[in-house]
């Protein structure tokens, strides 16, 4: 194995990875100034006669020149309803190509057939913001990739695509209406997303861009989410993804007490933190305590008449109740998550797009999270150096996604962790959590059901947080109530064997992801 | 000064989740239940998680009652030595219809503090009254044992003993509701009242919740943790109230001071029944944290 050194949080990092390359090792959220010049990809020539339109997949996979050990882009959007990844790579694997990277923007649990194609030799690196289901079992149990999975977040993905550090082949955009140049947008057909962000970048930097879609219009598309001078073929499929995984009919606010405590919690916090003013930003997760935290804030707005900026990230029907209400001026959205959203997207000028760079990326001269606010995080893990995991479960394995978290975490005025102290019978609150994905330094309270503990870094937040009569305590004081009822949970059992790399949003190594004994 | 029994809140015996995380929500009381809520070949079981949860988890300021299985089931006294020698000191019995079964539980109550070394009386009763003839006892089951400390009404399981459906408007508990209450003050204890079971009813919630307050109830069962604040704050005293009970407490404190016998403010003589509200108002301001 190569040599090892510690990173800025004291975790370990070989310094080198076959396959990868070299490595940098996380020194600070703010420290690491990148010197090299953007990538760009390779120029196109499009002459009048040309027919972008092609009769399948495969076909587009030989136009595009496929080979051994190139990499294959995907985004999200569809998220566990998604088709195409599965299709392509299995029209992949029947070509005989092998040693395929797949650099999706996240993969679900309905990816699970890639086990097979990595078994078979045919996907040898993955790059995600997350894993679910079986296939985070087989990678970080049973260990079927022999190198690392790169986890990136949102806005680590288009800095590395923009770095050139992840060279595209082919892009695949799953397109829920495309015209015949390959014009994309979200918001026709019956796939019908809303925004597209996740897969601007792809677009713009891929060296081939195929389009697939399953609902075609007639040329131009309108609107125009990505444009025709980006893509070079388009498919026409029957299929590809099932509305149902896409997108929900609605999500709701939570009505579980202890979930309703946290976020009436979190919610003092916030008010108590004195940023809830005339022109404030805002951005919290889609589960139902984040939402809940939303809903309590927009009654405040209501009757106070404060108007905000902007609302960010994943964007709900709840968020666009308050944009329609007058509450905040403008959605920026990046991934629209139920029917409302969508419909949302489509008529209102006010609810604008936006790509994964311009939401997260922390390289390119200003983006989105640098205005935020205020942010709500969700939560796996906490420690008492604040730093968060939501990647890893309990048993070590890969569950979830890196998303924004880190990135919003950075770029908020005020981020605010909110989580049960207490899962079942897991503490939340731990020494050490399994896996750095947001560093301490970037979260500045946990608010939990039994208590708030401010990050000690932010003295100024503890002085308003009192004042305000609130019920903190320190992080080692929560942890303590935690263990109190829990006991001490025993560390997970691990080889020296590296699965995944944890990268940070600025291209460094915050941590590394072993496999599960 | 009396306790504040605003909420009990259910909580089955057998979710450990809800039995480390209830006294979060700030019930005055909870009730581990191991009657009802608990399925027959559940009944050791959750007997021997709550004796667990007794020992282990500091309940702090939340008082806490059992619900145990009625003496006359093959569970209700083994649920009753195994808990007493665990630490409870409340327990909640079901299905309180005479005096003899109340002093039935105090006998036995008698017979595990002494075993256990404890003070005698120690442990206290609450009696619920869930039939027809409970209800028509409840004035002898109110003062059945020195050990009561109130009687609670069962609502489901009293109208299904008169023949009647449980309505919304709950014209068919009135007089229950106001004999409890009346046997209660009679006998100086708490009245409680019985839970409502819509939980998404936040209306028709606090309108009981009113009604229970305004007919001289101490406190309402709960069985869902959204509902604590809406009794809370149906039980918490207007400004006005909470300033005229201080005054009349003052003006005890100052006559006492001064060896006064007949005690008056702004004229008017203070007698018992007025010192007696004003200790409930205050205790009521209090634990609703505005005095």
């Amino acid at each position: 194995m190569s040599e090892m050194i510690k990173n800025a949080l004291g975790r370990e990092i070989p310094k080198y990875i076959e396959g990868i390359g070299e490595l940098k090792a996380f020194q600070g959220a703010f420290v690491y100034t990148p010197e090299e010049r953007k990538a760009a990809p390779r120029i196109s020539k499009a002459t009048p006669d040309m027919n972008k339109i092609v009769e399948n997949i495969r076909r587009s996979l030989e136009l595009c020149g496929i080979k051994d050990g190139m990499t294959l882009s995907f985004h999200h959007h569809f998220r566990n309803g998604d088709y195409l990844v599965n299709m392509v790579i299995h029209e992949v694997a029947k070509m005989g190509i092998k040693d395929i990277t797949i650099a999706a923007s996240s993969l679900q649990s309905v990816h699970e057939p890639l086990i097979e194609h990595i078994e078979n030799g045919v996907v040898t690196g993955i790059e995600t913001s997350g894993l679910r289901g079986k296939l985070g079992e087989a990678i970080t149990r049973d260990g079927i990739l022999k190198k690392p999975i790169i986890i990136r977040s949102h806005g680590g993905r288009p800095r590395a695509i923009e770095a050139g550090e992840v060279k595209i082949d082919i892009a695949f955009i799953a397109a829920p209406a495309a015209d015949h140049y390959g014009n994309v947008n979200g918001v026709e057909g019956p796939t019908a997303c809303g925004s597209m962000g996740y897969a601007m970048v792809d677009a713009e930097y891929a060296n081939k861009v195929v389009v697939v879609t399953d609902y075609m219009v007639p040329y131009p598309a309108s609107p125009i989410s990505i444009p025709q001078t980006l893509v070079d073929y388009v498919v026409k499929v029957d299929k590809i993804g099932d509305p149902k995984g896409i997108v929900s009919g609605a999500t709701r606010v939570t009505k579980n007490p202890l979930e309703l405590l946290i976020a009436e919690k979190a919610f003092e916090a916030v008010v108590a933190s004195g940023l809830v003013k005339e022109g404030f930003s805002f951005q919290a997760g889609t589960g139902g305590p984040s939402l809940a935290v939303a809903q309590f804030l927009r009654e405040k707005m209501k009757a106070e008449e404060i108007k905000g900026s902007f609302v960010s990230g994943g964007i709900t029907g709840h968020s666009v109740d308050m944009l329609e209400e007058g509450l905040f001026k403008t959605l920026l959205d990046v991934q629209c998550f139920d029917l409302k959203a969508v419909e949302s997207i489509k008529h209102n000028p006010n609810h604008m797009e936006m790509s994964a760079s311009f939401y997260a990326n922390p390289h390119n001269k200003g983006c989105v999270a640098n205005q935020l606010d205020i942010m709500i995080v969700s939560a796996t893990e906490v420690d008492v150096d604040f730093n968060v995991n939501v990647i890893t479960g309990s048993n070590g394995i890969i569950m979830g996604a890196s998303g924004g978290h880190s990135d919003t975490a950075a770029g908020a005025k005020l981020s605010i962790v909110i989580a049960p102290l207490l899962r079942g019978r897991l503490p939340i609150v731990v020494d050490e959590v399994t896996t750095v994905i947001t560093p301490g330094e970037t979260i500045d309270a946990v608010v939990t059901e039994r208590g708030i503990a401010v990050n000690p870094r932010r003295k100024d937040l503890e002085e308003l947080f009192k004042a305000a009569g609130l019920d903190i305590m320190s992080i080692h004081d929560l942890k303590d109530v935690a263990e109190k009822l829990t006991g001490k949970p025993q560390k997970i059992q691990t080889t020296d064997e590296i699965v995944g790399l944890v990268e940070y949003r600025d291209g460094t190594i915050i941590d590394t992801i072993r496999r599960v004994k | 000064m009396k306790k504040l029994r605003r909420t009990m809140l259910f909580v089955p015996a057998s979710n450990p989740n809800m039995m480390v995380n209830a006294p979060i929500f700030k019930p005055d009381c909870i009730i581990f239940d191991l009657e009802d809520a608990i399925s027959l070949r559940e009944k050791d079981s959750a007997r021997d998680l709550l004796v667990e949860a007794l020992k282990s988890i500091d309940y702090k300021d939340c008082e806490i009652f059992a619900r145990v299985n009625p003496l006359y089931t093959p569970f209700g006294e083994e649920d009753v030595r195994a808990l007493v020698a665990a630490g409870l000191r409340n327990v909640r019995l079901p299905m309180s219809e005479t005096e003899e079964d109340i002093k039935k539980l105090d006998t036995l109550l008698t017979d595990i503090e002494k075993e256990l070394g404890l003070d005698n009386g120690v442990v206290k009763i609450l009696g619920a009254i869930e039939t027809a003839k409970g209800v028509l006892n409840a004035e002898k089951i109110a003062v059945a044992s020195s050990r009561m400390i109130g009687i609670s009404f069962g609502a489901e399981d009293f109208t299904r003993t008169i023949g009647a459906e449980r309505s919304k408007g709950g014209e068919e508990l009135f007089v229950a509701r106001s004999k409890i209450v009346l046997a209660a003050a009679a006998a100086g204890i708490d009245a409680i009242d019985t839970v409502f079971a819509d939980v998404d009813d936040a209306k028709g919630f606090r309108k009981e919740v009113e009604s229970a307050k305004q007919l001289g109830f101490a406190g309402k069962s709960v069985i869902h943790p959204g509902q604590i604040r809406t009794v809370h704050d149906v039980f918490t005293p207007s400004q006005e109230d909470v300033d005229k009970a201080v005054r009349v407490i003052n003006a005890i404190e100052e006559a006492e001071s001064k060896g006064l016998g007949v005690i008056s403010l702004d004229g008017k003589m203070i007698d018992a029944p007025v010192v007696a509200r004003a200790e409930r108002i205050v205790t009521l301001a209090k634990g609703a944290g505005i005095l």
